[in-house]
């Protein structure tokens, strides 16, 4: 069973795409910022992370960067969640190594068949 | 496979409820002046949340307006717009309108329409009259732009070229190609050419290009899709291929204007046969401010959200737990155990723990006061611009913590006194400089703990109360007698009465005592007291004392024939058995003792509350007095006899059975019995009643 990271300030929001992503049969566990997210990426080995953008302590993109920097890491799917006018944030997100990203609003449907087709 | 949102609807609004009161405190804290980046960020990033959230959760009106704000933000942060006191007073109204949007989506309502744009209108000419208007997205769907009329699309020839990095990226080549093939019928074609030899091969690296035949006529934009991901870390043809068969070069034309809008592709539509495309490097990060990870917020803490009932149902469990403690500590007194000595020491152990679990319970419903005070800066900056005063709102204290109902029933009070401070407290800019005052009028909100109690201040530099006028208005409304001696602490007091001033009137005093009858039952009702002291031209002050805790108390148990009462601790002044000498009996049923030169009237506890249960003594020199005291008002309560002092569960009586006068609820005490729990303001109702009766029979 693949693990998942699921990352976002917003508690509704990571909640949600934790709650979906369980109903699909992936492993989830979830940060709240970029900061909690490497922290648990150090001493867990995931499978994807999917992270917010826009978030306190430590941003998304941040949070790529140092996920990249990190051997284990390497080529690990790294997912933005941006919104449709982040069109700055989805470049910036793929020179810091982001693999892609989902664009909010998103339905839980469209997250899943996302997520299974980067994993395979 | 298909989600409910909706569980997780309740969240969005707690999250979005905060973000709210983030961004308002935000804009409130701006300086125009001197604006610091990351508190726009950080109101950007409020804003922003909501929007996704609405968004995700299907409230449109919400995001559509939170759309507007966050476009605004935006441009405020990434520097095309500069901020100024009007922008920021736009974006405080929106705040209301948000506000107001959520308790439309809470119930799944839609907010009308004409009302939305009134909202909207605001926002709307701030971006439109700005320099830097924003550029109207307009990638509009172009799919078909490379589709002439005459010849039919069959399917797409694409030529894939990953850049050696694309897999450190988390991309992987084939994932694409499968991707590809799940729309129709593709012929692959391996490119090796780009093989180095051997020794300098890097396994982390992707060499290999794949021309791509799909056989299917899908919709350009679903290719783009499908390499969006990777646009900027490969090179990619794309061609379509027509009945005609042979590509149309023609079309190259169109497609380079279209790229010019569009912002994303890098894909060139050219003969694949002849393209030799360079890498590209185009990835010119804007300027865009780069979010430091400094983002500190002082209230950052973990937390998990409980429902209250849930807490409530445990603070009840503990409490009972409390009860089963002191009934197996009583039952420990029993001679037959007093020798054993594990048993003793595990029942006082057992004691520690109780009473640490439930203060760690406690614990839980109590929030920092900021939850109340951080609606006040705002309050107080609208209504000193209404007013064209200059005041400032000093507050201290905010991260004292206080039960939640206390919180609850508390603001509105508060709310009421710092309006006050604010309309009459603080005089007019032209007033304070005539009285040789600093032109800035100050008002400090303050709380902190004091034994057990939480204290909250509201002061003001302001004019201050004017004892005589004060009297001479109580006196006109008839509200005291005209011979009635007052010192100026009573006479401040005053405002407290109901009926004193009006709205009208207010003004004409020194202001106060709109409604300030209604402050002091709010108070009181959460147990509390209220007092005012004030000094003539210099300020007033406003102390309101409350429990820490609604749920337990520290009580007096007293006896009464076979039954035992408990007296809040806070209200009792001092007990003590009289000198039949003090004794006093008035015609009729009053009986008074004389304290230190003052007649103190008793109230017979039995009588008052028609109990059955009589006393166990009759005259007061027998049994003992308790001298008590509500609203500056004190009497004797009569009791046979003085238990302990203990902490006591309070139990609602109303819950369980009907309100009692004189009666605020019940306990249970160790031994399983019950006691209630006497009210001293509803005593000194029923005790004055009982005067008065005398007065007009004497």
């Amino acid at each position: 069973m693949a693990k998942i990271l699921a990352v976002d300030d917003s508690a509704s929001m990571r909640q949600m795409v934790a709650f979906t992503l369980k109903g699909a049969g992936y492993q989830v566990d979830e940060a709240s910022n970029g900061q909690e997210a490497l922290g648990k990426a150090k001493s867990n080995k995931y499978d994807l992370v999917i992270t917010d953008v826009n978030m306190p302590v430590m941003d998304g993109i941040t949070l790529i960067k140092n996920l990249r920097a990190e051997a284990s890491y390497k080529f690990t799917p790294l997912l933005m969640l941006t919104t449709e006018s982040g069109a700055d944030k989805k470049s910036e997100g793929k020179a810091a190594g982001a693999t892609g990203w989902i664009v909010k609003p998103f339905n839980p449907d469209q997250l899943v068949s996302t997520i299974k087709k980067v994993l395979g | 496979m298909s989600v409910d949102v909706t569980r997780f609807h309740s969240v969005f609004f707690e999250e979005s409820d905060e973000a709210v009161t983030e961004i308002e405190s935000g804009l409130l804290n701006l300086d125009v002046t001197a604006v610091d980046s990351e508190a726009i960020n950080t109101i950007f990033r409020a804003a922003h949340s909501i929007k996704g959230g609405s968004a995700t959760f299907g409230f449109q009106q919400v995001a559509a307006y939170t759309h507007v704000m966050e476009n605004l933000l935006d441009d405020i942060r990434a520097g095309k717009r500069s901020i100024s006191q009007d922008i920021v007073d736009v974006l405080l109204g929106s705040v209301d309108a948000l506000r107001h949007l959520l308790t439309f989506a809470k119930k799944g309502e839609q907010m009308d329409v004409q009302v939305l744009q009134d909202y909207l209108h605001p926002l709307e000419l701030i971006m439109s009259g700005g320099s830097a208007a924003p550029s109207p997205e307009a990638p509009a769907d172009a799919s078909s732009a490379t589709q002439t009329d005459e010849d039919v699309l069959i399917g797409w020839r694409i030529v894939f070229t990953p850049h050696k990095e694309m897999m450190l990226r988390g991309n992987d080549p084939l994932r694409l190609i499968r991707e590809l093939g799940e729309h129709g019928p593709l012929e692959v074609i391996c490119d090796t050419a780009q093989m180095p030899e051997w020794e300098l091969y890097e396994p982390l690296n992707s060499y290999l290009g794949w021309t791509l035949n799909l056989k299917a006529p899908v919709e350009r934009a679903v290719i783009d899709d499908i390499f969006a991901w990777v646009e900027d870390e490969c090179d990619l043809a794309l061609v379509p291929i027509l009945e005609t068969s042979a590509p149309i070069l023609e079309t190259n034309s169109k497609v380079a204007e279209e790229k010019k809008d569009s912002p994303s592709p890098s894909q060139e539509v050219l003969e694949p046969a002849i393209s030799t495309p360079e890498p590209v490097q185009d990835i010119s990060p804007k300027k865009a401010p780069t979010a430091k990870s400094t983002a500190t917020s002082s209230t950052e803490s973990q937390s998990i959200r409980v429902d209250l009932g849930k807490v409530d149902a445990l603070i009840n469990m503990v409490g009972e737990l409390v009860i089963t403690q002191s009934m197996l500590n009583l039952l420990s007194e029993d001679e037959a155990l007093q020798g054993m000595e594990r048993l003793q020491q595990g029942l006082m152990q057992l004691h520690r723990q109780t009473r640490a679990l439930q203060e760690g319970v406690m614990q839980i419903r109590m929030l920092p006061i900021s939850f109340c005070f951080s609606r006040f800066p705002r309050m107080v900056r609208d209504l000193s611009r209404q007013l064209s005063k200059d005041i400032e709102l000093v507050m201290s204290g905010e991260s004292t913590e206080v039960d939640k109902t206390v919180i609850e029933k508390i603001t509105d009070p508060l709310v009421h006194l710092v309006r006050n401070s604010v309309d009459h407290g603080i005089e007019t800019v032209e007033e304070r400089v005539g009285n040789g005052k600093p032109e800035h009028g100050t008002v400090w909100l303050r709380a902190y703990h004091q034994v057990g109690n939480i204290v909250i201040e509201v002061e003001d530099d302001g004019k201050g109360l004017d004892p005589a006028k004060l009297l001479d208005k109580a006196k006109k409304k008839g509200l005291i007698s005209e011979e009635t001696i007052f010192n100026d602490q009573q006479a401040f007091e005053l405002i407290f009465l109901p009926g004193f001033s009006t709205k009208e009137q207010a003004s004409d005093l020194s202001g106060r005592g709109v409604g300030m009858d209604v402050v002091k039952r709010n108070v009181q009702s959460l147990g509390g007291s209220i007092h005012v002291d004030s000094t003539l031209g210099k300020g007033t002050r406003f102390v309101i004392r409350l429990p820490l805790t609604l749920a337990i108390m520290d009580g007096q148990l007293v006896n009464i024939g076979e039954e035992i009462y408990v007296i809040p601790l806070v209200s009792i002044i001092e007990s003590l058995q009289p000198y039949p000498e003090m004794v006093h009996k008035v015609t009729g049923t009053g009986e008074a003792i004389k304290l230190r030169g003052q007649y103190l009237p008793v109230l017979r506890l039995t009588e008052a509350l028609d109990a059955p249960a009589g006393h166990d003594v009759s005259a007061l020199e027998n049994g003992i007095v308790v001298i008590v005291e509500h609203d500056n008002r004190r009497f004797g309560l009569f009791v046979d006899d003085l238990s302990s002092q203990q902490q006591i569960v309070i139990k609602s009586l109303e819950d369980n059975y009907h309100s009692v006068q004189g009666v605020s609820g019940a306990t249970i005490l160790g031994d399983g019995r019950v006691a209630l729990i006497l009210d001293v303001g509803g005593l000194a109702m029923l005790q004055k009643e009982t005067e008065e009766t005398y007065a007009q029979v004497g």
